[in-house]
């Protein structure tokens, strides 16, 4: 039964990918491109060679954290919408502890740096989630308006007090000793693809294991029969939106730890909204939005060697996501998934 | 003439006939009374009248022309306006504003002055008493009520129907709507009133029809008949016998309600004593306190005038968690919205409400292998025909839904039990294994707490029966001392004599 | 005093595509549809602008290409929501993510550049004679884009519509008790998708302002979340027209303020968080009080 339901979902998914892809394709024509040698060099682009599969994995990973956290809030029935900010607020803020505690020895500060970024993201996470307990306010409104907040002051922070020397806006190295280290030479993949798989096990074993984590499933799927069993529906509200926060912000820390070794404006190419899409189409589920993340990731380290090979811009790929965002949240667009359904009543 | 003629109307709700080959007539200026309990489908027929429903079969007369209501506004063109239960108006409008929506005057822009001034003379010509630029969030109850009569007038209706108009109002506002409705019939409005209050229909009606399960079980002029015929219609002849006999003594008290109020309007408190061993079952119909004395006792809803006791401990203040803890089952009537979770499995559910307990959980991580074998052995128990207890909850028949909720509650050998509208929508098998269940349990000493809108129900299981009438417990007595006709008649408003 | 008209001037001009902006959700939302993707729908119209500029060599056709492509995109966004029963603020979110996309895509296939579009013509600034030479208002009239004017109209347009209308009425109520309204035979969608395509169109002029009349080209991104900010002034505003013209000038002012406080060096960042800050604090203090339609995000049969 289980499984009946797993395959509706996954086919769901599929569907959503498949138009979306169709639609691009359609766009591509247009541009006057062939969507075969533009989808071929994507494909060339991102699973390659070892070095190629191991970077597209890389780029997977910050939409890996954010699709868990918006899966997470959406497990108690909250939209993550500020992932985006959140992530922001913990790269500099892991970033910030590392410089100012530099002194440390290195394992005590990449646990501290990697902790305070992860406390700002829970900071920022919560407070749409103690507007909607409280208030019973959109905390879509609030998060849209945390993230602009976020990300402007941290920019103010990199174009200001934390700027070095020279023109691009970025902040100063953070020690060597602490950078996450790679697991394939000469590509982007580090020590960031573990710490990533940690985290989706123990949200794993968290949601469907723990006590706490399935009052938190059940407040998502039915608020009131929560409230009736005795649960308190409130507190899990904000308690998911804290720990929403505190995987966003991962996002954030992994790049700069890994990638960039400091915080440089315009890290994030909308890790926090594209997260939302993988979330979904991996039906809020670990394994589904790692499978999605991958997918995404593909897609963005495909683009590169498209847009060097045919005039396709590699926003087109951005098109394509985001095609996938608005139908994988139409329900009554996947119809044959409602007659399938109707056979059953 | 026959204001109304509505001819073998059916209609039916997937495998319910909420409506079941109706005949219906109103005859034009009276005020004609649709009498019944709770589910027998006389707000189905009244809002196939006014076209928020299509008819399955029959056919309907206006003034003696047959007429096709396919909409609000079909219906508003051939005259008939409905007032809700649940009002239809928009709070930050000004009550002028929500009675001319949707038939304003003026082309495009407003014609503020010519809406006013035709809502003035109506307002006037009524003799009703209303600020038109009130918002409406800011009326009383009666209030709102009058904007949504004026509203039917104002589209022109000349028959009013009014949905249990008097379930949310004081005696007071009774009195005054009464006086309205009187008027309007004086000046050649025809009004059809659905209630299932005797006294009301008595007081206020020419004529009475009486509606159960779906049928017309009869019709009369309201001066031919009295409140004891009509109660006995509503119910049914008393055919079973009393099937609850008393194998044991009752017990202690296990839960008690000391002068609870159960909703502002009540005018008396109530109070109630279940014994260990004892079935006390609550009849009435529905919407007249059930489900405030559902969320008072288990603790979904603060306590804000009177006491509560469980196992002799004040109860009050505790939590909803809390009064589980020390022995306290609840079996909702409405389980879809508060007993169950549709999209997790049976276990799942199994697990709801008791994720905290030692059984089910060791160190903060659920153990699910005690959940499997306990929900197993309760899937066995019951005989629930499931395909493992795995499977979505949401795909089960209701019968297997709540033998599920009921196996989970008992299975905490809880001593006090509150059971409401155990088997809605239940087919016969299951409501014979839920009322062993319910026997058994009574047997084994446990004190339960039964609410039911059936009646039959009640006299079947009950060792003693309470009876609740807007928020009052009206009647206690032991299940035998009055007959199911008498058993109605309090139901409807009669109040028990004290001897 | 040469400095208080510079000032005002400016915060005029700046606060068209917020007041616009705000317009949008104003509309949108007073239906009671969710509306996170003005920012998109702006991004396409600044795009359409250029490009109906670019092919026709006229900028006004630009102008109403903008018009007509923001509608379609208003439509296809009540489609989403209304018939496809979408989760609303998703495909806001989706929308946002596709114009920025899309626009980009585009310049590259037109224009085979990334990162901005050649040179267009463009819409010219007016200056009122007479009227300009008033001391402070006269900034009102002098060198001023004819968007501004619009603006003016549009918002006297919209209030003029909401509530001396009866399909404002109507419209209004949608948003706080749809079934009420549906009770009272009104074909709710109905109302609901021409809102959405006046909003559309709205939020595509706005967007054309950012490209061919403040500037004469398109740049990628270039909406820079004005239209969140119009989001922002719509709810500071109360969700009413005039208050969204206010709200809108009062993040205008904040903005072009920055430009006059280098001596007090208040960073740009800082400036530009201010708006948002405010309606974050206005949410929490007046946050029960300050509701939004009832019914916001409801759907109907």
């Amino acid at each position: 039964m289980k499984n009946q339901k797993n395959m509706t979902e996954l086919a769901k998914s599929l569907a959503a990918i498949l138009l979306a892809l169709v639609i691009g394709a359609l766009f591509i024509l247009i541009s006057g491109e062939s969507p075969l040698t533009a989808y071929g060099a994507l494909l060339q682009g991102a699973l390659g060679s070892p070095q190629a599969l191991a970077n597209t994995v890389s780029k997977s990973i910050p939409l890996a954290f954010t699709g868990l956290a918006v899966a997470l809030g959406s497990r108690c029935g909250m939209l993550n919408i500020g992932a985006e900010g959140q992530l922001h607020a913990g790269a500099m803020a892991s970033v910030l502890t590392a410089l100012w505690f530099s002194f440390l020895p290195a394992p005590l500060l990449v646990v501290v740096s990697i902790a305070a970024g992860i406390m700002a993201g829970m900071l920022v996470g919560c407070v749409p989630g103690i507007f909607k307990a409280k208030f019973n306010t959109s905390e879509v409104i609030v998060a849209i308006m945390l993230n602009y907040i976020c990300t402007l002051f941290t920019s103010w922070l990199v174009n200001g007090p934390y700027k070095v020397e020279g023109s691009t806006a970025q902040t100063e190295l953070i020690p060597e000793s602490i950078w996450f280290g790679r697991l394939l030479p000469r590509t982007q993949l580090t020590y960031a693809l573990p710490l990533l798989i940690l985290v989706a096990v123990l949200m794993y074993i968290f949601l469907w294991k723990t006590s706490a984590g399935f009052k938190l499933r059940a407040v998502g799927a039915n608020p009131n029969a929560s409230r009736t069993a005795g649960i308190k529906v409130n507190m899990y509200l904000i308690t998911s939106m804290l720990l929403s926060g505190g995987i966003a912000a991962l996002a954030g820390v992994t790049e700069v730890f890994g990638k960039y070794h400091r915080f440089i404006e315009g890290f994030s190419p909308s890790f926090g909204f594209t997260g939302i899409a993988v979330a979904i189409l991996g039906r809020n589920h670990p394994a589904g939005v790692m499978l999605t993340a991958f997918l995404f990731g593909i897609m963005d380290m495909g683009s590169l060697r498209m847009s060097r090979e045919t005039m396709v811009s590699t926003n087109m790929v951005t098109v394509i996501q985001s095609l996938v965002i608005l139908f994988v949240a139409a329900p009554e667009l996947i119809k044959w998934h409602k007659r399938s359904r109707a056979g059953r009543h | 003439m026959d204001a109304i003629k509505m001819i073998g109307i059916v209609k039916c709700f997937g495998s319910v006939r909420a409506n079941d080959g109706i005949d219906f007539v109103v005859k034009k200026q009276e005020i004609h009374c649709l009498l019944g309990e709770n589910g027998t489908g006389k707000s189905t027929l009244m809002n196939i009248l006014f076209g928020l429903y299509h008819p399955d079969a029959g056919e309907i007369f206006i003034n003696e022309e047959k007429a096709q209501i396919s909409n609000p506004n079909d219906a508003y063109g051939k005259g008939i306006g409905m007032v809700h239960q649940h009002f239809m108006l928009v709070n930050q409008l000004t009550v002028l504003e929500n009675i001319i929506l949707g038939k304003e005057a003026g082309n495009f822009i407003l014609n503020r002055k010519e809406s006013r001034r035709n809502v003035q003379e109506l307002v006037e010509r009524f003799g009703f008493q209303i600020d038109l630029d009130e918002k409406v969030e800011n009326l009383s109850v009666g209030m709102m009520q009058r904007v949504e009569i004026l509203k039917t007038l104002y589209r022109g209706a000349d028959i009013i129907i009014l949905d249990e108009p008097t379930a949310v109002l004081t005696p007071q506002e009774v009195d005054e709507l009464f006086k309205i409705l009187r008027q309007l019939k004086s000046s050649g409005k025809t009004i059809i009133f659905i209630t299932h209050k005797l006294n009301e229909t008595m007081s206020l009606s020419d004529r009475v029809t009486v509606i159960r399960k779906g049928k017309v079980v009869f019709s009369c002029d309201t001066k031919d008949t009295s409140e004891k015929e009509l109660a006995t219609q509503m119910v049914g002849r008393q055919v079973e016998e009393i099937v609850a006999g008393r194998d044991s003594k009752p017990g202690e008290v296990l839960l008690e309600l000391r002068n609870v109020r159960l909703h502002s309007r009540a005018a008396s408190t109530v109070n109630l004593k279940v014994h260990a061993g004892e079935i006390l079952g609550i009849a009435g119909v529905d919407g007249n306190g059930q489900q405030e004395l559902e969320n008072l006792i288990t603790g979904n809803q603060k306590l804000t005038e009177g006491e509560l006791f469980l196992y002799g401990t004040n109860a009050g203040p505790l939590s909803i968690q809390e009064r589980k803890n020390m022995g306290l089952g609840y079996i909702p009537s409405d389980r879809h919205k508060n007993a169950m979770v549709s999209d997790f499995s049976i276990s799942e559910n199994f697990l709801l409400g008791y994720q905290d307990s030692k059984e089910y959980s060791k160190k903060g991580l659920v153990d699910y292998k005690a959940l499997a074998a306990d929900a197993q052995k309760q899937v066995e128990t019951f005989e629930i025909k499931v395909a493992g207890i795995d499977q979505q909850i949401g795909q089960l028949s209701g019968g297997n839904q709540q033998k599920v909720i009921l196996g989970r509650e008992i299975s905490h050998d809880p001593g006090v039990v509150l059971v409401a509208q155990p088997v809605r929508g239940l087919d016969i098998g299951a409501i014979e294994r839920v009322h062993k269940t319910l026997l058994d349990l009574r047997n084994q000493g446990k004190a339960i707490l039964l609410i039911s809108a059936e009646l039959s129900e009640i006299m079947n299981l009950s060792d003693r029966i309470a009876v609740l009438y807007e928020g009052e417990a009206c009647a206690q007595f032991e299940n035998g001392a009055y007959t199911k006709e008498e058993i109605g008649l309090f139901m409807a408003g009669k109040k028990q004599e004290v001897s | 005093m040469e400095i208080i008209n510079n000032f005002l001037s400016l915060t005029l001009q700046l606060s068209v595509p917020i007041v616009l902006g705000a317009l949008c959700g104003t509309i949108a939302e007073r239906g009671g549809v969710i509306l996170l993707g003005v920012e998109g729908m702006m991004l396409i119209g600044a795009f359409a602008g250029v490009a109906g500029s670019f092919f026709t060599g006229s900028a006004l056709a630009g102008v109403l290409f903008s018009i007509l492509l923001g509608g379609l995109v208003g439509w296809l966004y009540a489609l989403f929501c209304l018939k496809w029963k979408a989760h609303q603020s998703v495909v806001g979110v989706g929308v946002n993510l596709f114009a920025s996309g899309i626009t980009a895509v585009m310049l590259k296939t037109i224009w085979q550049k990334e990162g901005m579009s050649e040179t267009v013509a463009s819409i010219s600034n007016l200056t009122v004679p007479g009227l300009s030479r008033i001391p402070i208002l006269g900034a009102l009239f002098k060198d001023q884009s004819p968007y501004l004017y619009l603006m003016f109209l549009i918002v006297g347009g919209v209030w003029l519509v909401f509530y001396r209308t009866k399909y404002g009425l109507r419209y209004r109520a949608i948003g706080d008790q749809p079934y009420a309204v549906q009770t009272a035979g009104v074909p709710v969608n109905r109302y609901r998708y021409t809102a959405m395509i006046a909003a559309g169109a709205i939020a595509g002029l706005a967007g054309s302002y950012l490209s061919i009349s403040q500037n004469n080209l398109f740049v990628v991104d270039m909406t820079a979340g004005r239209g969140f900010m119009g989001l922002a002034a719509n709810i500071f505003g109360g969700w009413q027209p005039v208050g969204s013209l206010a709200a809108g000038m009062v993040f205008a002012v904040a903005q072009s303020a920055r430009f006059y406080l280098t001596d007090l060096e208040i960073p740009s960042q800082i400036v530009q968080m201010l708006p948002y800050v405010v309606t974050l604090l206005i949410l929490l203090f007046v946050g029960k009080k300050v509701k939004g339609p009832e019914a916001l995000g409801k759907l109907v049969n």
